[in-house]
């Protein structure tokens, strides 16, 4: 059984079939490429597979659990985390407590311990600090921690978005075009950043990028889609040369 | 860290007690007459119903309009127990915070009740069923007997002074700060800043939205209460739109998601109008003025998000100034972190 499975994933939208039967399994611990020309359907992918948009047709299963009609938050709970294209922070915040919120679920007291400021409050928040510090760390961001998040430089934000994901605890992470922006130096960083996460943490990363050159570097498995259909699936070295890659890129 | 945060706790309470002694000598020694210790009064009821608001309207991001709503249903339910209570010859304690209790209670749960279909959905419909909740509870208070209508309610005990607002304010102003700096209140804010990337980590949004407006509603009916318990007498008139506006206006200016702020404006706002009296037919002219001006100078209120801390303040001055104007402008001085 594969963490993700996703079967005959369909949406429409009016008229238009935005995504139709598409499918993906990935493992544990594997770096999936998810790339198409702009308007392909990449990211409705991922709004079925959070469960922001429900699927016209189709299953999703996380870890052999359907997550089809669930909300957002309760897929956030069975391990699924994700990014956003354009990037969605918690702006007016510290960058320390946007980590902090993605740390909610996993701490335990109720309203009244925290009102009351019990002992359970002042345990679960100094844990919940120490470890965002220590996830802020890993990203080379805790000099960062009492800054505004809307006051990071671009590609820092980025980072962010991805820790924040990442204090969910997540068994995979979905990461929309996460160089979107960013300049070439940037964008290598992000890269190998991406990569490290992999191996640091141990989980599924399933990668949407826009440019194919830059999943080709990390992504084992790629699987490319145009006009919300799977047009081929592969190693990288089988993508370059697809013939209908090729032609959904460059067009007729 | 830890430690820390709990002397700082011993310190402003250390404050709050200061303030309250300074206060209580001035007014014994007559250089705050009766008549000022009833605006000082006003003004804690004030805080209260307007810090309750300053949740679901800085913190939650949510616009309710009908804040004297609750403050009437508060006032209503705490003042016919406490009439009810009075055969009972309870210590002024024990009565004055069973019936502002169960105040609170009743407008919480009237709050989470005509809240919840509004949270559900996205967009301002909270706004339009607050409205129309404000007006709909005044029409029937109005016409209800045990309420005594539109004559009004008389014969509550008075048992509400300068001493116990002070407290009851100084109270709720302390659980709203330790709810915003909880994971509670945490959830809350996130849902302010971005309603999908809060349900994207993991926050039911709903559940939450629910909870700050519950809460909001809770204490806005405590400040009711008091306000009850001051006047000894209620007539529906008093809770009418205007007054929800004059709360919205105060968290406005003070600023959205700043308690100092609403402290601040609470302050200012309830003494002005008494000190110019003469003016009182201008009250409206120069609410919308004052609203307007802030709208084109200040769009975030005096105080922006900031709030006013004594520790920091005490162990560097410099650093204090510093945070308070970057929270205040919206810009962060810092850049990098420290
Ligand atoms: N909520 C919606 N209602 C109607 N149409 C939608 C909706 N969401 C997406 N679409 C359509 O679905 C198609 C796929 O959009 P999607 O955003 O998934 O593309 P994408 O592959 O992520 O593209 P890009 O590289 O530009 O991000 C587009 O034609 C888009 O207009
Ligand atoms: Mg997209």
């Amino acid at each position: 059984m594969a963490l993700l499975e996703v079967n005959g994933l369909t949406i429409k939208f009016g008229g238009l079939t935005a995504v139709d039967g598409f499918n993906i399994n990935i493992e544990q611990n594997e770096l999936v490429g998810l790339i198409g020309p702009n308007g392909a359907g990449k990211t409705t992918v991922f709004n079925m597979l959070t469960g922001v948009y429900l699927p016209t047709e189709g299953t999703i299963n996380l870890d052999g659990k359907s997550v089809v009609g669930k909300k957002p938050y309760d897929i956030v709970e069975m391990g699924a985390a994700r990014t956003f294209q354009n990037i969605r922070l918690f702006k007016e915040l510290t960058v320390e407590d946007n980590v902090k919120i993605a740390y909610h679920n996993q701490m335990n007291y109720n309203l009244m311990q925290g009102l009351f400021r019990l002992p359970a409050f002042w345990k679960e928040e100094s844990v919940a600090k120490e470890n965002a510090m220590d996830l802020l760390d890993i990203f080379d961001m805790k000099m960062y921690a009492n800054t505004l998040a809307k006051n990071l430089p671009y590609g820092k934000q980025r980072k962010l978005e991805i820790a924040r994901a990442l204090a969910t605890k997540p068994k995979i992470l979905m990461l929309d075009e996460p160089a979107a922006g960013m300049n070439p130096y940037e964008t290598k960083e992000l890269m190998e950043t991406i990569h490290f996460i992999r191996d640091k943490f141990g989980i599924a990363i399933l990668l949407i990028e826009h440019d194919m050159s830059l999943v080709m570097g990390i992504c084992e498995k790629i699987t490319v889609i145009d006009y919300g259909k799977i047009i081929a699936r592969g190693v990288p070295e089988e993508i370059k040369s697809d013939p209908n890659v090729i032609k959904a890129y460059l067009g007729e | 860290m830890d430690f820390n945060n709990k002397k700082n706790y011993l310190f402003n309470l250390g404050a709050v007690i200061i303030f309250f002694v300074i206060l209580k000598l001035l007014m014994n020694g007559n250089v705050i007459n009766r008549y000022y210790q009833g605006i000082i009064v006003f003004i804690c009821i004030n805080i209260i119903v307007a810090g309750s608001l300053n949740l679901t309207l800085g913190f939650l991001g949510q616009l309710a309009l009908g804040h004297a709503g609750f403050m009437a249903v508060g006032a209503y339910s705490s003042a016919l127990l406490s009439i009810y209570l009075r055969s009972l010859e309870l210590p002024v304690i024990m009565h004055l915070g069973t019936a502002l209790l169960f105040g609170g209670l009743i407008s919480g749960i009237i709050g989470y009740l005509i809240g919840l279909p509004a949270l559900r959905l996205r967009g301002d419909y909270l706004a339009i069923i607050t409205l129309g909740f404000g007006e709909i509870i005044r029409v029937v208070i109005n016409n209800l007997k045990f309420t005594g209508g539109a004559q009004g309610l008389s014969g509550i005990p008075k048992i509400a002074n300068f001493t116990n607002a002070y407290w009851i304010a100084v109270v709720v102003l302390a659980f709203l700060y330790a709810l915003i700096r909880s994971r509670h209140g945490r959830a809350i804010i996130s849902i302010r800043e971005d309603e999908i990337a809060a349900e994207a980590v993991g926050i039911d949004t709903v559940k939450y939205k629910a909870l700050g407006f519950t809460i909001s509603a809770f204490f806005a009916g405590i400040g009711g209460g008091l306000f009850a318990h001051y006047m000894a007498y209620l007539d529906p008139s008093i809770f009418n739109f205007m007054k929800s506006v004059e709360i919205v206006v105060i968290v406005v200016l003070g600023g959205m998601g700043s308690l100092t702020g609403t402290i601040l404006a609470s302050a200012v706002l309830t003494s002005l109008p008494e000190l110019l009296r003469n003016f009182s037919e201008y009250r409206l002219l120069i609410y919308s003025f004052v609203l307007v001006v802030m709208m084109i100078f200040r769009p975030q209120g005096i105080f922006g998000t900031a709030e006013f801390s004594l520790k920091n303040l005490m162990s560097s001055p410099k650093g204090f100034m510093k945070k308070m104007k970057r929270d205040a402008s919206g810009d962060d001085l810092n850049g990098g972190g420290k």
